[in-house]
């Protein structure tokens, strides 16, 4: 995907340094590069099944043994390698939350795209439909719309889409409501282009920066969801692991086995970290007027 | 009545009215949501397996004693007229009513969420005021690293964590004894919702801290204060009494946000620390597959949540003269 465009009509005048490059060149957003490509990396060698362990199969002479080499991270109470089963849970979150952002983020764009640029008969219920999502606190509405259907990834992955697609509707409606009054769409309708080269070759280019941002940021959300789900008992079902069951399983071991909670704890915060360090870092090398937090 | 009262006194009107509308769309979602989940009323009192052994005229004079029968429109109508009339339905489990056990653990939920914004604002504020007095120096490194860690570990996390650690280094665990109510047992109270407030208010503190932060730097830098430094006033002075007091708006509107979240949201902590709030009520209705409890629990949650956010907006309009003239 090509980020480096930040063509906001804001951004005129500023020296053109691609957007990449300025990511890269801040400390923070560097470190969200890297922590984020490790985890991307860890996960794709758990779903290719390149695990050190099988993350499910028990071993119960080895239950609730410490780190060593043999088990970097540990085994919990059934033998099975805490290591392997920490990056198949990354793969696990990782694909509901990429799953959950990407609907939400098409759904939610077409959706608040249409309303500003169109107005009046889409806008209504557009704006009707994503008040009655914000009505409810987000963490309790994903709980009662996973609980409402069979438990799979899939179906934890969609309610996840349902809770985040408004906030995509309140970021993109703003930017096109002044973009629709901007002189360049103007001149592109005087010239009698089509209404879909509008949209798709003058207004959505110029959001886009906005919605790279937001699904950064929305994929750190998705992710401490789908393990706050797990953890609650109504997420990923076992025995597929979940970093969040890991978390709930350990709450019991804990005071025998520190690692028990310790390794699944620590990957799920440099996961989220290394995501919001990435959003904070592309917010400020796509957004001129996040710029002052270098 | 002068011309800007009556724009105010519309525009409040209007804010209202939007509310209202958006709480039947809440409703109409939480019914349909209901009708989704598989299973009704009677599988619900009595079990999947004797349902299914149910003969055809048992089966249909209990969906008319439920009304199931009835097409969904009239439905919905009279469950809401139930709701309405203070009629939440009543628990299988239990055998109590909604109303009553929600009447009790509003106000637990009320008092984590109060505390918890307390404990949020403490350490919101002060290292936004941090972070913001030298804007990418240390002090600001240092600030957005705690505002940074607050966002990202998972308050299932931090809870759990604590929770084993006081328990096994000070072998103090105010939760294991019954939970005690305010009114009943203050000391002990607030001993127990001592931790789930810290762990709910450090979460917080993330929100809080990245508005304050950036509401702060854009205050700084105006005119009124230079003249403030340059008459002399002492630097936390102006900090304070001119800084601060600008950037209030966003910081309330935030903290407004985030205490209608807790009303719901708090569920994962309310479950580790056994506080019986709402969230926790919500959770034990959905194991349970208790789903009129969770139907009208879940509406009262974005009820509280919708009110919260309509009170937050007009108190903002009152607290801020930018916002009442534009």
């Amino acid at each position: 995907m090509d980020v480096a465009a930040p063509s906001l009509p804001a951004a005129t005048g500023r020296t053109r340094v691609p957007a990449w490059r300025r990511l890269l060149h801040s400390h923070s957003g560097l470190i969200g590069v890297l922590l984020t490509a490790i985890i991307v990396v860890l996960a794709a060698a758990a779903v290719l099944g390149l695990t050190p362990h099988d993350p499910i199969a028990q071993a119960p002479i080895d239950r609730l043994q410490g780190p060593s080499p043999t088990y970097w991270f540990g085994t919990d109470q059934f033998g099975r390698d805490i290591f392997s089963r920490s990056i198949a849970g990354v793969a696990n979150s990782l694909t509901v939350a990429v799953v959950a952002v990407s609907l939400s983020a098409v759904i939610g764009t077409l959706a608040g795209v249409s309303a500003g640029f169109f107005g009046g008969r889409v806008r209504a219920p557009v704006l009707a439909v994503t008040n009655v999502l914000f009505a409810f606190p987000p963490l309790l509405l994903a709980l009662a719309l996973a609980s409402a259907f069979a438990r799979t990834w899939l179906t934890i992955a969609m309610a996840i889409a349902i809770v985040y697609i408004p906030i995509f509707v309140r970021v993109t409606r703003g930017p096109v409501l002044s973009l629709r009054e901007s002189d360049f769409v103007k001149a592109a309708r005087v010239l009698g282009f089509p209404t879909s080269r509008i949209l798709f070759r003058h207004v959505l280019p110029n959001i886009l920066p906005i919605v790279i941002v937001q699904v950064t940021l929305s994929m750190s959300w998705a992710v401490l969801t789908e393990a706050s789900l797990s953890f609650l008992g109504l997420g990923t079902p076992p025995p597929a692991p979940s970093l969040g069951s890991m978390v709930l399983d350990a709450k019991t071991l804990v005071d025998l086995a520190w690692w028990t909670m310790a390794a699944p704890g620590a990957v799920i915060v440099t996961f989220v970290v290394g995501l919001n360090l990435l959003g904070d870092g592309l917010r400020d090398a796509l957004d001129p007027r996040h710029g002052d937090s270098a | 009545m002068s011309h800007v009262q009556t724009v105010l006194g519309h525009r409040v009107t209007r804010r209202v009215v939007e509310a209202a509308l958006t709480l039947l769309g809440v409703a109409v979602l939480v019914f349909l949501m209901l009708r989704v989940i598989p299973g009704n009323q009677i599988t619900a009192s009595l079990g999947t397996e004797a349902s299914a052994a149910l003969t055809p005229s048992q089966l249909a004079a209990l969906r008319a004693y439920y009304g199931l029968d009835q097409p969904p429109v009239v439905q919905f109508f009279g469950w809401l007229g139930n709701v309405l009339t203070g009629n939440l339905g009543i628990s299988q489990r239990t055998g109590q009513s909604v109303l009553d056990m929600t009447l009790a653990a509003l106000p637990v939920t009320i008092e984590l969420a109060i505390l918890a914004t307390l404990i949020g604002l403490l350490i919101g504020i002060p290292l936004a005021m941090l972070s913001a007095s030298r804007p990418n120096g240390a002090r600001d490194a240092a600030g957005q690293l705690v505002g940074l860690a607050a966002l990202s570990v998972p308050g299932f996390l931090l809870g759990a964590g604590l929770l084993a650690l006081v328990s096994k280094y000070f072998r103090y665990n105010p939760s294991a004894q019954g939970f005690a109510r305010f009114l009943e047992d203050p000391g002990l109270n607030l001993q127990q919702m001592l931790f789930p407030a810290l762990v709910l208010g450090f979460g917080l503190a993330a929100p809080i801290m990245r508005t304050g932060r950036s509401a702060l730097l854009e205050v700084q830098s105006q005119d009124f204060v230079r003249t403030a430094r340059g008459k002399g006033v002492a630097a936390l002075q102006v900090q304070i009494r001119h800084v601060l007091h600008n950037a209030l708006v966003p910081i309330v509107t935030m903290t407004g946000i985030q205490f209608g979240y807790l009303l719901g949201g708090a569920v994962v902590v309310e479950q580790i620390f056994s506080v019986p709030g709402i969230g926790r009520q919500v959770l034990i209705g959905l194991q349970q597959k208790e789903y009129a409890v969770v139907q009208s629990t879940v509406l009262v949650i974005a009820l509280s949540f919708v009110l919260v956010n309509l009170v937050t907006d007009l108190l903002y309009r009152l607290i801020d003269p930018r916002v009442r003239a534009s």
